[in-house]
């Protein structure tokens, strides 16, 4: 996004200096832009605007309420309940974005490299894609919660002879390989997309000049990725973070509140009388995302656009 | 190495192509091929053990095999999840916010986006640009509280609202890509239209809009998928269960339908299938948007 923001600015400063083409803005323009502009206030800008302002109040949702300060901050940070939503989601997330990444860039280069049935399977491998994370997480639930103790029982392993899902011990590993099953797709697309944009040149000389596969995959393909290793990176550990489908068809945040995601925090101020106290947790959450969102920009500054 | 450059319809063919090329696809590596292979039944398994126990009678998927075959094949689950979920109407709820959703994100950001890109030189439309991708950073969650309170009280409790909601998420990143792609359409094509005395409007929508073409079909892909398989926001924006999109209507067998697996598939497998129809026919789209969102 950078590299357009920029030749977009060098666009802007040749239209300064030569005058300009249309002294009015047609109103048409306008139009087309009002439309866009004030949905996105009242759906978008609205409610963060609220939300703030209700992070700030004592208000249980609706009737009246009162002023508090910082109040729900203070307590929040103190509260093990949000604590241990944060602990649980970010690593949560820490896990798996390393898995998707390795998985993923695995699966880039096997893809890209010299095989058979290469549409059919890059095919198969982007599907999971597509598919509802509540659902397959329900599929993965009667897999984890009946197949997978079958087979634990069969191996003699007392541990896999119980459905992981109620061992709060392990529960989040199912909840990172169903979101790796999903996530993997669009991160592997990502590497792909920056394997194929190394010129071949670049591994025809490597292999005149003798280099292995092994040492063209770690001296070339590697380094010319890694641009592409933080983008998938900052983005995957953002979208982790909003984890809420796929916990609420494998646990739905159990077993007791082991695998509680801030998201699922979050939405507990509808029911428990907690409406202000969690407002003040999603401001602090959204924090955390500009804060990431700021990282992401900053990475993909000065990226060649593919 | 050009088979390195793979589009994703590129299947490589022996004929009119030079010899050494033939060579090379002859030392296709086949270890790597047997690999990616069985990683692939990571992605399969799951589906396919969907599809089986849809198909199993009531009698045998009661012992809960995963991976027994169908014997006798049966369309008993079928029918009853057809029945049990009201499967049409969640079918054509899930249909009508998808599409909604489809086209308002297509008209609105195509509309923005022209708009923005023609008069980037002028502020307004510049920080117009920043305000609207502002969305990207703000994620439902911390939207949720303030957006349902507002949604109950203006009447959008229900699959319109979950629709609005899914085009205001969608837009940001599709005035992304639509303002890169507006970029690579020459004005002077515009201009001369002009000359010949058409509206900025008409220029758009005759001349403008039909060569965004497949920059919408990507928007609009994504868009759908995002749409059909959401569960969050329809979860809690619509306030009366009976107006439920199919993700959403699916939790019904985890709690008093929990035994009847095979039903619960049969349901699982047709709220899933359109989604995976609709992705082999367009995977093209959906591949390319992926990665043009994500370096873009």
């Amino acid at each position: 996004m950078a590299t357009s923001l920029t030749s977009r600015k060098v666009a802007a400063a040749d239209a300064a200096s030569v005058p300009p083409r249309r002294s009015r803005v047609d109103t048409t323009f306008y139009l087309f832009l009002i439309p866009s502009l004030v949905l996105f206030t009242l759906v978008i800008t609205l409610p963060a605007v609220m939300g703030i302002f209700y992070s700030f109040t004592d208000s249980i949702g609706f009737g009246e309420f009162e002023f508090v300060g910082f109040i729900n901050y203070i307590v929040m940070f103190s509260d093990p309940a949000i604590l241990g939503s944060y602990a649980f989601t970010i690593g949560f997330s820490l896990v798996t974005v390393l898995v998707v990444n390795a998985a993923a860039f695995l699966l880039a280069i096997g893809l890209t490299s010299k095989i058979r049935a290469k549409t059919a399977l890059r095919t198969v491998f982007v599907m999971p894609m597509v598919v509802s994370g509540i659902i397959i997480a329900f599929v993965f639930n009667f897999l984890f919660s009946n197949s997978l103790p079958r087979l634990g029982a069969a191996l003699g392993s007392d541990l896999l002879s119980q459905s992981i899902l109620a061992n709060p011990d392990l529960a989040w590993t199912a909840i990172v390989f169903v979101t790796a099953w999903q996530a993997i797709p669009a991160t592997m697309l990502i590497y792909i997309a920056g394997i194929v944009a190394i010129p071949g040149e670049v591994y025809e000389a490597a292999s005149l000049d003798g280099a292995s596969p092994a040492r063209q995959l770690v001296s070339i393909t590697l380094p010319l990725v890694a641009g592409y290793v933080l983008i998938n990176m900052v983005l995957g550990f953002k979208n982790y973070l909003n984890a809420y489908d796929i916990i609420v068809g494998l646990t739905d945040g159990g077993p007791g509140t082991a695998t509680r995601s801030v998201a699922m925090t979050i939405f507990s101020g509808f029911t428990g009388g907690d409406y202000a106290y969690q407002m003040a947790n999603a401001v602090i959450f959204f924090l955390i995302a500009v804060a990431l969102a700021m990282l992401q920009l900053r990475l993909t500054r000065g990226k060649v656009s593919v | 190495m050009s088979t390195n450059t793979v589009s994703t319809s590129a299947v490589p063919t022996s004929t009119g192509r030079p010899p050494v090329r033939a060579d090379r696809r002859d030392r296709a590596n086949i270890p790597v091929t047997i690999i990616l292979a069985v990683a692939s039944l990571a992605v399969l398994v799951p589906l396919l053990v969907t599809v089986s126990m849809a198909l199993k009678s009531t009698a045998q998927a009661v012992d809960g095999n995963a991976f027994s075959l169908p014997d006798p094949v049966s369309a008993a689950g079928v029918v009853e999840a057809w029945v049990m979920t009201n499967f049409p109407r969640g079918f054509v709820v899930s249909l009508f916010v998808s599409t909604v959703t489809v086209g308002g994100v297509i008209v609105l950001s195509a509309m923005a986006s022209y708009a923005i890109s023609r008069n980037w030189e002028r502020r307004l439309f510049r920080y117009s640009f920043f305000y609207l991708l502002g969305a990207m950073f703000l994620p439902f969650p911390v939207l949720a509280l303030s957006q349902v309170k507002l949604t109950g009280m203006v009447g959008l409790d229900n699959p319109a609202g979950v629709a609005l909601l899914h085009v205001m998420f969608q837009l940001s990143f599709s005035t992304l890509l639509f303002t890169a792609f507006l970029r690579s359409i020459p004005e002077e094509l515009e201009e001369s239209a002009r000359l010949d005395g058409a509206t900025t409007r008409q220029a758009f929508w005759r001349l403008v809009f039909p060569l965004l073409a497949p920059m919408s079909a990507t928007v609009g892909i994504l868009a759908f998928l995002h749409s059909w398989n959401d569960f969050m926001m329809p979860s809690l924006i619509t306030s009366d269960p009976a107006w439920q999109t199919l993700p959403v209507l699916q939790s019904i067998f985890q709690t008093q339908f929990s035994n009847n697996y095979n039903v619960a598939f049969a349901s699982y497998m047709m709220s899933m299938a359109p989604a995976i129809v609709v992705y082999l026919f367009t995977q093209r789209w959906v591949m390319s948007g992926v990665t043009q969102g994500a370096i873009k």
